[in-house]
């Protein structure tokens, strides 16, 4: 088991530096620069810049630096935020976004779930229509006009309500602020972990060792709990492993409706603004994070399958 | 050994189990099939009912409607008396009293029929804790005794494993450890051995019969094997299509079979004494669509004696011997006879 795990964190450094060193020379590859924008800058300023952040070095020069700095764990100063090194932003909204995640994965697990079972209990009955209608509804909507109709409704028509919400706004993560960002976020895992558990319980509610587990005249209780709830469950991991590492990670479009300062916005400006570092830096934590997520969802294999085994 | 019983099929005072006009449909996506039409059997203390017939003759389904484990879109009509209880119109929870309890089903596949992720003890224990309330020490110990008495060697340990660490031979006697932890008055077993090697169905066989003979427990032995009918029961019941069409005493069936279904299974059966290099033998044509049946009998498109009045469905009657037969004609035996 031990060396199991230390040998999976072992894999994950050649993994991770893979992914470094593509995204870095696929990131310069990309044609234009950091400095490119509609106003042009003189061109003394702009050598001045680039002498500045080592871009006339030869690209293997600033790869290899690149690399040698983040093993003294330095991301390098972020190219459009001046002020700032991709550590401090990923500092000041990594937590943000990850309470946001955190907190719509939770909501997404406590609803999904136990509704992908009372629909898979019912099949084929108005309860499981419903479950699948709206969890299909769920998929097919997407955030960004989600996340608007929310806003439309519990802040605009029910403004003088008490159910009114703020529209957006963070508010230092007052709890109100928090509510439709959170769902907003939540509802198409809780679409997708409702359509993904209603499937695999309909399929272990059909095994055999469920009729074995009817036949001792166990309560319909017990027999889900205890005989079917555990297998059923397996796919739910699975799914849970990679969507956790990218729903913490934070949403750029919900980030960006509700202005909320996290760091999914980052992915997408970073890129465009062709900011090397910042796009590095988020890349490198959301690959860990999938390579962490990953580890623990074959650890959690284990707890629900006991012919799994880590040799 | 009991005595010979009454073959007749009438219910009587030690009568366990009384199926009575037993119909189970299956809605389908092709439409619906009715895997058993119009059955009655009846099954007293302390006997060992035999049902065979091949994959499809709707054996199984007749015992899992008799105690409500149908699939979804399995509906059964009928009759269904357990003591007092009609077990097709009961509820859910005098259902879960009986089953597992008094009335115990052993499995087939007993690969997939234990629950994978639980122990193994874990997995009876519950029984006890469920039908006498038991606590989990008491349950251990009692379900312990009974991996003993079904020759699990060193049980204790072998009820710490899950089902994976088990054997197929250790894991179907915890299947009829399971059935029988409760002292039910009824056991259904089916086809307990298949899959198995030789030597452990001798020792499963020899299970059920002390079971049969010293907890008086009614057996209802589901199989395609006739050897173990052969070996175990004192009635049997031959199933085609979803009925039956012969029921008699164990000797009566084997040694002078009424019903030319019988008599195909029968002949079918490779003999120790058949000719070395002898083709095995066969009953021509394929078992029938269910959702197809002729409206006559179902056995006629594939029986040697076919005459027209077969082209009506054959009431279940007395035939000789004293049994019953699903069969029109009666002069069988002096045409087998004569062209052996």
């Amino acid at each position: 088991m031990w060396s199991y795990l230390a040998r999976r964190i072992l894999i994950g450094i050649p993994t991770l530096w893979a992914i470094i060193t593509v995204c870095f020379f696929l990131m310069r590859l990309t044609p234009g620069g950091p400095f490119d924008s509609a106003a042009p800058i003189p061109q003394e300023i702009l050598a001045n810049l680039r002498a500045r952040y080592h871009l006339d070095d030869p690209l293997w020069q600033q790869y290899l630096s690149y690399l040698w700095n983040l093993l003294h764990w330095d991301f390098g100063p972020s190219f459009k935020y001046k002020d700032f090194t991709v550590t401090e932003l990923i500092a000041q909204g990594f937590p943000v976004s990850f309470q946001n995640g955190l907190a719509a994965l939770l909501l997404a697990i406590a609803v999904g779930v136990p509704m992908g079972i009372a629909a898979a209990l019912a099949q084929n009955t108005p309860r499981d229509y419903a479950v699948s209608g709206l969890a299909m509804t769920g998929i097919v909507i997407p955030n960004f006009v989600m996340g608007q109709l929310l806003i439309l409704i519990f802040g605009v028509w029910l403004k003088d309500s008490i159910f009114h919400l703020p529209a957006g706004g963070w508010n230092n993560g007052a709890f109100v602020n928090r509510i439709l960002p959170t769902v907003t976020l939540a509802l198409p895992f809780i679409a997708y972990l409702a359509r993904i558990t209603r499937g695999s319980m309909i399929e272990v509610m059909r095994a055999n060792y469920v009729r074995t587990a009817r036949a001792k005249g166990l309560p319909f209780r017990a027999v889900v709990i205890r005989h079917a709830l555990k297998s059923a469950l397996t796919p739910v991991v699975t799914f849970l492993g990679p969507a956790t590492a990218f729903i913490l990670t934070g949403s750029m479009v919900v980030e960006t409706i509700f202005q909320i300062p996290g760091i999914g916005r980052y992915f997408v400006q970073g890129a465009l603004n062709r900011d090397y570092t910042l796009v590095m830096g988020v890349t490198i934590l959301s690959a860990a994070l999938m390579i962490f997520m990953n580890l623990m969802v074959d650890l959690i294999y284990g707890l629900l399958d006991p012919k799994v085994r880590y040799d | 050994m009991p005595s010979t019983r009454k073959t007749a099929d009438v219910a009587g005072s030690d009568t366990v189990l009384d199926i009575q006009g037993l119909t189970v449909r299956f809605e389908t996506a092709d439409g619906e099939v009715q895997a058993v039409s119009d059955l009655s059997l009846t099954v007293a203390k302390g006997e060992c009912l035999g049902i065979v017939g091949e994959s499809g003759s709707g054996k199984s389904q007749t015992f899992m409607a008799t105690l409500g484990l149908l699939a979804d879109n399995g509906r059964a009509t009928g009759k269904v008396m357990f003591g007092d209880a009609d077990l097709l119109t009961a509820n859910e929870a005098t259902l879960n009293s009986i089953r597992g309890n008094r009335a115990a089903m052993v499995f087939q596949d007993h690969m997939t029929s234990l629950t994978p992720h639980m122990k193994v003890g874990r997995q009876l224990t519950e029984v006890l804790q469920r039908h006498r309330g038991l606590d989990a020490k008491a349950a251990l110990d009692a379900v312990i005794a009974m991996l003993r008495r079904v020759q699990i060697p060193e049980p204790e340990r072998r009820a710490e494993m899950y089902p994976h660490e088990l054997s197929g031979g250790l894991r179907q006697r915890v299947m009829i450890a399971m059935g029988l932890l409760c002292h039910p008055e009824l056991l259904i077993a089916d086809e307990p051995t298949t899959a198995l090697d030789v030597t452990v169905q001798a020792l499963i066989l020899d299970l059920i019969r002390d079971v049969k003979d010293s907890d008086n427990t009614a057996v209802i032995l589901i199989t395609h094997d006739l050897g173990v009918v052969a070996g175990l029961a004192d009635r049997v019941a031959v199933m085609y299509a979803g009925r039956v069409v012969e029921l008699g005493d164990v000797n009566q069936i084997f040694s002078e079979p009424q019903h030319p279904y019988t008599q195909g299974l029968l002949a079918c059966s490779p003999r120790l004494d058949d000719a070395l290099g002898g083709k095995l033998k066969t009953i021509p044509g394929q078992p029938p669509n269910l959702q197809r049946l002729p409206p006559g009998c179902a056995f006629a498109p594939r029986c040697p004696y076919v005459i027209a009045a077969c082209a009506e469905r054959p009431p279940l009657r007395p035939a000789a011997g004293g049994g019953l037969k699903a069969c029109v004609r009666d002069d069988l035996a002096s045409i087998t006879k004569a062209a052996s």
